[in-house]
């Protein structure tokens, strides 16, 4: 039960991470957006991540349950194909193939992503104030 | 007569306690409000405190093995009873976890956290000023 507080600073770092594995993805997925290539299977595959809780299996009811990135995933989505002839990476038909990523999507996730970083540094810097007072308790 | 510390404090010590778990476990909701099928948890603080203001009048029962019981209605303050949201707006992900409701929450309890200090503080100022000479 003692060091509560301390223990919080472990989860919200975790988030943190998370959280930036998560932007991570999302500048490689909008850097890649225009990339064409010559076949679909060497296309830029649009990278998600997924959020895991880490469950303490001793004792489940706990209350610092920190998070972690369990995988990250390619998307299924097939890439778009595009009739530029003369572009230098055109395959024989004519065609290169550009990856199907939603610019306006991962732009929403990274909204998301950078606002979840900005609430765990928050609770981080209470629960920094918090401590503080609390070692200062009966000290005037 | 003796005097006991404890007893000067009050509920105090244990709300502290209380209120320290209670910033973790918004913490841990804060942490994962991206997390798929994560449920946001919480604890009922204020029936907790409840019953142990009730409980300072109480005589405590001394426990002499592990497997004795404790008298109904007093709270293992360890342990509080977690309990689960229910959402306003369940998410397809299966998250429960409303960040806004959550971050009130948490300032609000940081609030009282700090309230519950400061009352600590003025009670150990003024044990202090019974203490000393003049």
């Amino acid at each position: 039960m003692s060091g509560d507080l301390f223990r919080l600073f472990n989860t919200s770092a975790s988030a943190l991470t998370a959280q930036s594995i998560r932007l991570n993805t999302v500048a490689s997925n909008l850097a890649n957006a225009a990339t064409a290539s010559k076949t679909p299977e060497e296309t830029y595959k649009s990278k998600q991540v997924l959020f895991q809780t880490i469950l303490d299996k001793e004792d489940p009811d706990r209350a610092s349950m920190p998070v972690r990135v369990a995988d990250i995933v390619d998307s299924p989505a097939l890439p778009i194909p595009t009739y530029e002839p003369n572009h230098p990476q055109a395959n024989a038909d004519g065609y290169v193939f550009r990856p199907a990523i939603s610019v306006v999507e991962e732009m929403a996730n990274m909204m998301s992503a950078s606002r979840s970083y900005e609430a765990n540094v928050e609770v981080m810097n209470t629960a920094r104030q918090l401590l503080q007072r609390t070692l200062q308790v009966g000290q005037n | 007569m003796n005097l006991s510390l404890d007893k000067a404090l009050g509920i105090l010590p244990a709300s502290v306690t209380l209120q320290a778990h209670r910033t973790e476990l918004l913490a841990s909701n804060i942490a994962n409000a991206d997390t798929p099928n994560y449920k946001s948890r919480d604890f009922d603080i204020k029936g907790l405190l409840g019953t142990l203001v009730g409980q300072e009048k109480t005589l405590d029962i001394v426990k002499t093995q592990p497997n004795h019981l404790a008298l109904p209605g007093s709270v293992v303050s360890d342990t509080p009873n977690l309990l689960y949201r229910i959402p306003a707006q369940p998410a397809l992900d299966g998250n429960t976890v409303d960040p806004q409701l959550e971050r009130a929450a948490f300032a609000d309890n940081a609030m009282h956290y700090q309230s519950t200090l400061e009352f600590l503080n003025r009670r150990v100022s003024s044990i202090r000023a019974a203490l000393r000479k003049e």
